[in-house]
């Protein structure tokens, strides 16, 4: 089997900050982590690759030069090999062109099966995934919860919804986008990072994987920022007194004055 | 402070912190209540590496020194004794091994013990032989091209559990300690037994049961060395040891140092915290002095090993008494500064205290290692005369 897993590297944060001069993230001071559903992906392709040790599992990204960070972090988990975009031309990827990118990319490494976290905790859309499923024109199963089983050239997963799960057999090659229920990642061993140390990642620019200028970058972007701020946080008070009967029926008023509650 | 630790052994230290922080703390107190051994945290000291440290690199293992082993040992024993000596224990048992085994034997276990596939235990103390380790009496008969073995082992840490135990059992009792050897038991042999699993004070994780041998047949092979060797096979594989338990102390009584300097920050008496109480500041500083300075000298001690030096018991044994009895010390003070709270089993501490008391115990209790400095000390000065 042959595996790729995409990975993004995110500030290591759950409370970002945002400069308000700027109005854009305050990324100084706060270290870089391979985002953690990513790391449900990696295992996901390990732990296949545990039971096929003929398996082949590939960690891809794009990024600057200093996301070869994360590739290494996944070279120490057990990762074969990776491979990193890195170019100005890549600069401004909306989630459509980086999900082109990725593509162009994965169509060179060639693959049975692309892994990616269900979204990154950084952007918060779960759009490159399955958008990377249709530039490569194959099927996609997204939040994937379990594997149930791999036969030859198929697949069947369980798939998490709002109400309990879909049981899904999809042919192969597929990408799955995976939720953190999936599995437990592992630690890196020794062996491993001692690997990732030496280890020489391939850099590719838009030529090397073949991308359209068109389709690259801010030029491949259809998505544009015409603003960017951070909410204002309005926090109003206010004291309610009486018997309690009366206090319920003035929060019940309130609350149907603001339109929480349908009236009637 | 700095120790001058290599990039690598700054990799490994940090790798095993990870180990104790995400696997292990969460878990050791439910483990510790419940007086259950974890597979799961052994599996993930596997998956690491971990087991390959000690293990020769043309064995399958990554052939690191002494003060690597030193260096994870303290990091699992600041979240957890129980673990780091289920982990320690191992080793034990794969330096006879390691040290006197042929290279069939090494190329038959090391791989798996390196992979973490098999875990490993060393099977000396019985009813009748524990200061004295002279006064085993299990014994093993030569007849034809195997030995039959028969006695029981008390007190084994990992028995039960690890599928390959290096044992020490009387060839030719006549001899007195010349008369013993050593031999590699594997787990399933017919006349191999477990006893029953003991329920201890402290590091209750990890697992204590009798081994029993009633005509337990081995192959020949088996033996590690030469008949006769064994109690040399003892002394050298504890020497190798040792300064782990010290290293041990210094991880427990860094983490009751830190549980404590956190508790005093926090407790409001007297309208401030007590770490603002000069008394207590006091207990404090002695607890911090106490583990900087054993951990400068386990790593000392780590480091003459890793020189290669042929003969490091008088030192192994000062690590290991000095490093355990301060780890006495700063648990039981721990538990002072936390007061009632360090009391409960709410905190960490009083488990710290109830485990770091093993250390001055086992691998030779204390009493023993001062009469092998003492003893060190009437050689060395016999030899300058």
């Amino acid at each position: 089997m042959k595996i790729i897993v995409c990975i993004k590297q995110v500030p290591d944060t759950s409370e970002v900050r945002i400069n308000p001069e700027t109005n854009t993230l305050i990324r100084e001071g706060v270290p870089s982590i391979i985002n953690p559903y990513d790391l449900h992906a990696i295992e996901a392709a390990l732990q296949i690759k545990d039971q096929d040790p003929a398996s082949t599992v590939t960690a891809l990204t794009m990024g600057p030069p200093h996301a070869e960070v994360a590739l290494r972090d996944a070279i120490a988990l057990g990762v074969d090999d990776a491979a990193l975009l890195t170019d100005r031309a890549f600069a401004g990827s909306d989630t459509w062109a980086t999900a082109y990118a990725l593509a162009k990319a994965a169509e060179k490494i060639g693959f049975d099966m692309i892994f990616c976290g269900k979204q990154a905790i950084d952007g918060d859309t779960a759009q490159v995934g399955p958008e990377m499923a249709e530039f490569l024109n194959i099927p996609h199963i997204a939040y994937v919860k379990k594997i149930e089983k791999i036969e030859t050239g198929k697949i069947t997963v369980h798939r998490l919804m709002d109400d309990g799960y879909d049981v899904l057999e999809s042919s192969l090659p597929l990408l799955m986008t995976v939720v953190k229920e999936l599995n437990t990642p592992r630690l890196p061993s020794i062996k491993g990072k001692m690997r990732a140390k030496k280890i020489e990642i391939r850099k590719w620019t838009r030529q090397d994987i073949g991308a359209e200028d068109s389709l690259t970058g801010l030029n491949g972007s259809p998505t544009r920022v015409s603003n960017i701020f951070a909410p204002v946080i309005k926090k109003e008070r206010k004291t309610i007194t009486g018997t309690p009967d009366e206090m319920a029926a003035q929060i019940l008023d309130e609350l149907k004055a603001l339109h929480c509650i349908q009236p009637g | 402070m700095d120790h001058f630790l290599t990039d690598d052994q700054k990799m490994i230290q940090e790798l095993a912190r990870k180990i104790a922080v995400e696997k292990i703390m969460p878990v050791r107190a439910e483990l510790d209540e419940k007086d259950e051994f974890s597979w799961d945290i052994v599996n993930a000291l596997a998956q690491s590496d971990m087991f390959s440290l000690f293990v020769p690199e043309e064995y399958g293992g990554l052939g690191k020194g002494s003060l690597d082993m030193c260096l994870v040992i303290e990091e699992l024993s600041r979240a957890c004794i129980g673990v780091s000596t289920t982990f320690a224990a191992a080793a034990l048992g794969t330096y006879p091994l390691i040290l006197y085994g042929t290279d069939e034997q090494k190329k038959k276990y090391l791989p798996e013990i390196a992979a973490g596939k098999k875990l490993v235990a060393f099977g000396l103390t019985e009813a009748n032989a524990g200061s004295d380790a002279g006064g085993v009496q299990t014994t093993a008969r030569l007849e034809g091209s195997e030995y039959v073995l028969n006695g029981t082992k008390q007190w084994i840490t990992n028995g039960g559990e690890a599928a390959i135990n290096t044992i020490i059992a009387m060839t030719d009792k006549t001899k007195g300690a010349r008369g013993a050897s050593a031999f590699v038991v594997e787990k399933g042999t017919p006349g191999f037994t477990f006893g029953k699993k003991e329920h201890k004070m402290g590091i209750r994780s990890s697992v204590t049961r009798e081994l029993v041998f009633d005509n337990c047949r081995i192959p020949r092979e088996n033996l590690i060395s030469r008949e006769g060797m064994g109690f040399i096979i003892a002394m050298r594989t504890l020497d190798q040891s040792r300064v782990g338990v010290g290293a041990q102390g210094v991880g427990v009584a860094q983490a009751a140092l830190d549980e404590a300097v956190k508790f005093a920050r926090q407790r409001i008496q007297f309208e401030k915290p007590i770490s603002a109480i000069q008394a207590v500041q006091h207990i404090l500083a002695d607890m911090a002095t106490q583990v900087e300075v054993t951990r400068a000298f386990v790593y000392a001690v780590a480091r003459h090993i890793d020189t290669g030096a042929k003969d490091f018991t008088k030192e192994a044994a000062m690590a290991k008494v000095f490093g355990s009895d301060m780890a006495m010390r700063v648990t039981i003070d721990a538990v002072q500064v936390m007061g009632g709270s360090g009391y409960m089993k709410e905190y960490p501490a009083e488990k710290m205290m109830r485990d770091a008391k093993i250390l001055q115990i086992y691998e030779g209790t204390n009493q023993i290692q001062r009469n092998v400095i003492g003893q060190a000390l009437i050689k060395e000065a016999a030899r300058h005369k």
